[in-house]
């Protein structure tokens, strides 16, 4: 009974593979690189030059008063391989972070640091911030860059993602970006 | 909680219920052979398949014959997954010149995917070539579950039909479950994500200078495709190490209220089928009322868990808000809170957040969740089979209870059959507390455990609890690549997929055997309220209390130390 069944086991296998590890990873991608090429793609920001400067959808390291902060990365940003803390709540490391890091943060007359500037995210590359946590950014950048804080809080408005669903979130290579070519016209002035 | 929190919980529930009574019926003529909508596309693929295997799609088998045909298949895919994984360095597709696994890791990993585990002891952008993402983990993604639809149904047809020696043809449920049920789905969904913004290329990694000059590298490959499949085949295997958390795994909240319904739709829709095979759906209704009950308990407890501020943060100068460490931003708490139960409800195992961060008691539930023997909702087929095992114990209780041969929907449940079914209770306890108490009490095994105090306690617990329910999901900081782990994980897999489909084959190959008794009006009704309680207490104290003195050692403790203050 067992060898009659080798035969079927084989060639299902065998038909299974072509059909869901090929025909169907490769129509879909047929699909999705005609409907929607840049998502396909990986979401790419280039810059003025064509150049690739990353994704809409990973964050960056940004080190430096004058641009916002991401989110802390457990991996140091880095994409290969994506990593987490994996901290329990209980872990003395875990408060010791968030402790080192709120005190670094922490600007004088705004209250206390945002949850999410002291914690990291499951990815390593979580690309948003809340907009409480990128405007708890705005006096330190405003002033490292001289430029009013108003036009910073019109920025983040600006860039506000609201689904229906989520949070309210605002992209930090988007708001970065705008910030660089604001650093160019400024001085062109 | 926020006003979209509501609107999130609310689009969840509607997506997995309003659509499960339609799908189950789908699905139903579908194994049954019916003529569907796809059939005159996909019969002529299905001819085919059977053509080239040597199938006759009208011959059945008997339970035996069916278990030697699944055995030989798992097998077959088994070996081949293994080899794909220790010569993938030589197979092509592999622009990132990824080597080959070790064995240890090769073994674990081709009985997780085949198992429909997807426990990962490594991370797919990586450790992986594009090869063997497709047509290595792809295919198990597709055939793992089938294989749990194929059992299911065999039990429903147990159940269903009199005297009869034979329960259906493996090949034929296998093939029939990946064509029409899971393929068209897939294909949805994965275009839904390509939108979103999930990758789907084969191009090599993109190589960005960032804003601030930094070398970055930008994993591309067939990601989509492969997520589709990992959420509605209850795989839970990430084409990214960090899972529905990356940003290009799960890049917007609507990818992600998507991705999460994907999870539970086909296992509330079998619960349908299976009223369709027994011609009575309230049946399916008692079982669903079950199964939301343990579910919105969990997810409650979850949830107000994750919002409560970590009393050992209590003192610095941040935000006291919910449990943030381990979360994205686009997602939140109460979307992390809600997945995190879903994935560990059915088996799926895939996260959006990291659980080994959660707060000690959002950490318990999606444990518990498993330790129960994934039966809420649970994995394609093998959650619902599962379910039954617990409705039949149920039944036997109450046919002790009131000194009566038990029986359910007209079966009587006799000696051999009551054997079979404690044989499966013993599956859970075994993976888990032998095996676990193994991995803490050997020095070495216990080196892979990266948190202190009772949390260390709980990564192993977490693990091997994983392993047997066949989920995947993981508390992450553990160290689970080690030869040690890797091959014990890999014999808990195997312990918990055979140790249920076997049984369960040879119940179901001696219920289809017995004549129906005529139901009188003494028999205990299986669709009332009164059973629904009974069952769900069963669950709870028969599947739960086992694990209730592991727990107190791990996410209780964990609790009750920080609440003290250390």
């Amino acid at each position: 009974m067992m060898f009659k069944q080798i035969r079927p086991a084989l060639s299902v296998l065998v038909f299974m593979t072509l059909l869901t590890g090929a025909v169907y990873p490769l129509t879909v991608t047929a699909i999705a690189q005609l409907a929607f090429p840049v998502q396909a793609n990986g979401s790419l920001v280039r810059d003025a030059q064509g150049e690739v400067r990353g994704s809409q959808l990973l964050a960056q390291g940004f080190a430096g008063a004058q641009w916002f902060q991401p989110r802390p990365s457990a991996g140091d940003y880095a994409t290969v391989a994506s990593a987490a803390s994996n901290l329990a709540p209980s872990n003395p490391a875990l408060a010791k972070r968030v402790a080192e890091d709120a005190k670094r943060l922490q600007v004088a007359g705004q209250g206390a640091v945002p949850m999410q500037l002291v914690t990291t995210s499951g990815s390593g590359l979580d690309p948003h911030l809340s907009p409480a946590a990128a405007r708890y950014q705005v006096a330190r950048i405003a002033a490292a860059r001289n430029m009013p804080r108003a036009s910073l809080d019109r920025l983040i408005d600006a860039l506000l993602e609201t689904p229906l669903i989520g949070p309210q979130v605002v992209n930090v290579l988007a708001l970065n970006m705008a910030l660089a070519e604001n650093q160019d016209l400024s001085r062109a002035e | 909680m926020h006003i979209q929190d509501y609107w999130l919980i609310l689009a969840f529930f509607v997506l997995v219920l309003v659509p499960a009574p339609f799908l189950g019926r789908y699905i139903f003529r579908v194994m049954e052979g019916h003529k569907t909508l796809l059939s005159p596309v996909l019969l002529p693929i299905e001819r085919f398949c059977y053509r080239l295997a040597g199938v006759d799609s009208q011959a059945e088998q008997d339970w035996k014959g069916y278990s030697t045909a699944l055995l030989m298949f798992t097998l077959a895919c088994l070996i081949g997954l293994f080899a794909i994984l220790m010569l993938q360095g030589r197979l092509g597709l592999n622009p990132e010149h990824i080597a080959g696994m070790d064995w240890p890791l090769a073994l674990n990993t081709a009985v997780s995917f085949v198992t429909n585990t997807n426990w990962q002891a490594y991370s797919g952008e990586a450790s992986l070539s594009y090869f063997s993402q497709m047509l290595g983990l792809g295919v198990q993604n597709f055939v793992s579950p089938a294989v749990g639809l194929a059992v299911l149904v065999v039990f429903c047809r147990g159940i269903a039909r009199r005297s009869s020696n034979s329960i259906g043809n493996f090949w034929v449920d296998m093939t029939r479950g990946v064509l029409y049920v899971l393929l068209p789905f897939c294909l949805l969904l994965a275009l839904f994500l390509v939108w979103q913004g999930v990758p789907q290329s084969f191009m090599a990694y993109v190589h960005a200078k960032t804003l601030l000059g930094a070398d970055q590298s930008i994993p591309l490959g067939p990601a989509a495709s492969q997520i589709a499949i990992k959420q509605l085949g209850t795989n839970g295997g990430g084409f990214f190490g960090v899972n529905s958390a990356h940003p290009f795994e799960n890049p917007t909240a609507w990818s992600n209220l998507v991705e999460m319904a994907s999870i539970i739709l086909i296992p509330a829709a079998l619960l349908f089928t299976f009223g369709h095979y027994v011609k009575d759906l309230r049946q399916s209704r008692a079982l669903l009322a079950s199964m939301l009950i343990l579910f919105v308990a969990g997810f409650a407890v979850t949830l107000y868990a994750e919002l409560q501020p970590n009393p050992a943060l209590a003192a610095l100068p941040i935000e006291q808000s919910g449990a943030f460490e381990g979360k994205e931003s686009r997602l939140g708490i109460a979307a992390s809170a809600l997945w995190a139960v879903a994935t560990t409800a059915a088996s799926n195992g895939s996260v959006n957040a990291m659980h080994d961060s959660f707060s000690a008691l959002g950490g318990m539930i999606p444990m518990l969740n498993m330790m129960l023997g994934e039966v809420i909702f649970g994995g394609v087929g093998a959650g619902l089979y599962g379910m039954l095992l617990f409705v039949l114990i149920t039944v036997f209780l109450a046919g002790l209870m009131i000194g009566r041969t038990p029986e359910y929907l007209g079966k009587k449940l006799e000696a051999r059959e009551v054997r079979l079914l404690v044989m499966t209770l013993l599956v859970m306890p075994v993976g888990v507390l032998v095996f676990g108490a193994l991995g803490v009490s050997l020095p070495g095994p216990a080196m892979s455990i990266s948190n202190p105090g009772a949390h260390g306690f709980s990564q192993v617990l977490y693990a091997y609890t994983s392993g047997t329910a066949n989920n995947g999901s993981a508390f992450a900081g553990f160290g689970a690549n080690t030869p040690y782990h890797d091959v014990m994980i890999a014999l808990a897999m195997l312990l918990g997929r055979f140790g249920f489909i076997l049984p369960i084959l040879a119940i179901a190959g001696s219920l289809a055997a017995k004549k129906s008794a005529p139901q009188d009006g003494n028999s205990f009704p299986t669709h009332g309220p009164l059973f629904v309680t009974l069952l769900t207490m069963v669950i709870l104290l028969v599947g739960g209390l086992t694990f209730l003195p592991a727990l107190a050692l791990g996410p209780i403790a964990e609790h009750l130390t920080l609440l003290q203050g250390f």
